[in-house]
């Protein structure tokens, strides 16, 4: 008997395991998901924050660990912040990378992106998936995830944009932030530039 | 690619570096990045750089941009990267990399043949991938360290490792053997627009992700050249 339940709760969770979509096949799911929608959309390749941030919060945020993310620009201060400081900085760091990077989607004309080809081994728990946006007449642009599995479930934990990693390119500022002002200076600094980004965009919707 | 425009701008580089290395002899202290000991001589150039932009580069580029239809852009930028296609080559034979060098060869002969002088990138098509090498990226191949960082006004940031493979590009670059003179500053100034119109889009995303935009972009400079280095597939740098 405790056998079966042994081999029935293995069974389970293997089943869970191979249930869970494969890091690549994600990958390519949301974006193109994401680009169908984009197609579709006058208003969001117009510019309409609205309609980006409600879109990127309902298709792309759930696949985001922000937290690993934030600790990883963060670098070696994040042992030393408490976890409410550890949550707000997650979360203005989070509204701060949706705010710029969610301005890429207006400029969407006719980009094709080719993913390359995937291998992973066998209990991988972190893997890179690669790929690259074509556009006419401009260079290929490299555009790489990194993943980890998590509770069954595969999400980003940094991008890679032509070599540039958009999390651990905020290091150095972070850490002199910190140095300056301590986690709490470091907080503060970017709830400030999330709402002088968001006061812009309010005064851009204004004018049209 | 590198950034070229004729002789009076090297000059002018040249002062400048002959110039900052003086600056430097009489305040190197030691910044708080390791990586970017002059960082207070960096940031003036930085921001000197920044007001040069303001009122000259981006709007002549920004004029390009919107002037020039789409496939006539793409023909200059697949010219001025045929031009550069047999130093790529060369690159890549010092780099060790025989094969990657026979497709850079393979490219220039196929884009000046069927693509009628390079206007036309028929190789991409065929599946013939352009590299990006230059002389920095071998030297570092061949075990040479970056170096301080330096930022130039006009040329951008550089290691002293690339400033010095820049140099060597430079030497190398077919546009600096085109005659007549007003010919060859009026190819190098079209490639300096082209190439700085390709960079617009981005302005926008570095101005509102930056903290700090100077840092912002000597670290995003670092990354992509350690990127290029190992051909897209650095090693992980985590904590």
């Amino acid at each position: 008997m405790k056998r079966l339940f042994a081999f029935v709760s293995f069974c389970l969770l293997s089943c869970a395991a191979f249930a869970s979509e494969a890091p690549d096949a994600l990958v390519k799911r949301v974006s193109d998901e994401v680009l169908e929608i984009v197609r579709a959309d006058k208003d969001i390749r117009n510019g309409d924050m609205q309609k980006i941030v409600a879109l990127v919060d309902a298709k792309v945020l759930p696949h985001f660990n922000f937290q690993r993310m934030t600790s990883l620009a963060v670098g070696r201060d994040w042992r030393s912040a408490t976890p409410a400081q550890k949550s707000r900085l997650a979360e203005e760091f989070k509204m701060l990378l949706v705010r710029t990077y969610s301005n890429a989607l207006t400029g969407y004309s006719n980009q094709r992106i080719v993913f390359k080809p995937f291998r992973m081994k066998d209990g991988e728990s972190e893997v890179l998936v690669r790929s690259e946006v074509v556009q006419p007449g401009a260079q290929p642009v490299q555009i790489d995830y990194w993943l980890e599995l998590a509770d069954g479930k595969w999400k980003v934990y940094d991008v890679v944009v032509a070599g540039i990693s958009l999390v651990t390119n905020y290091r150095e500022q972070f850490a002199r932030e910190v140095r300056d002002g301590g986690i709490d200076g470091l907080i503060a600094s970017l709830a400030t530039k999330n709402k002088s980004l968001e006061a812009a965009a309010a005064a851009k919707t204004a004018r049209k | 690619m590198t950034v070229t425009a004729g002789f009076s701008i090297r000059r002018l580089v040249r002062l400048l570096v002959v110039g900052g290395a003086v600056a430097l002899a009489g305040q190197a202290t030691a910044g708080e990045n390791p990586r970017d000991p002059y960082e207070g001589f960096n940031r003036a150039m930085f921001s000197a750089n920044e007001t040069l932009d303001k009122y000259a580069a981006r709007p002549v580029a920004q004029a390009y941009d919107a002037a020039v239809p789409l496939p006539v852009k793409a023909s200059f930028g697949n010219f001025f990267g045929n031009v550069g296609e047999v130093w790529v080559g060369a690159n890549n034979a010092m780099q060790g990399k025989p094969a990657e060098a026979g497709t850079g060869v393979a490219r220039l002969l196929i884009n000046s043949t069927v693509g009628i002088f390079g206007l036309f990138d028929v190789a991409s098509e065929m599946g013939l991938e352009r590299y990006n090498e230059d002389f920095g990226q071998t030297m570092a191949v061949w075990g040479v360290g970056d170096g301080p960082y330096f930022f130039f006004p006009v040329i951008g940031p550089r290691t002293a490792r690339d400033t010095a493979g820049w140099a060597v590009d430079t030497m190398a670059d077919p546009v600096t053997f085109v005659r007549p003179e007003s010919v060859r500053i009026g190819t190098a100034v079209l490639r300096f627009v082209d190439i700085r119109a390709g960079l617009l889009p981005a302005d926008k995303v570095v101005e509102e992700a930056a903290l700090d935009k100077y840092a912002y972009i000597r670290d995003a400079y670092l990354q992509r050249r350690r990127n290029l280095i190992h051909d897209g597939r650095p090693p992980r740098l985590d904590d």
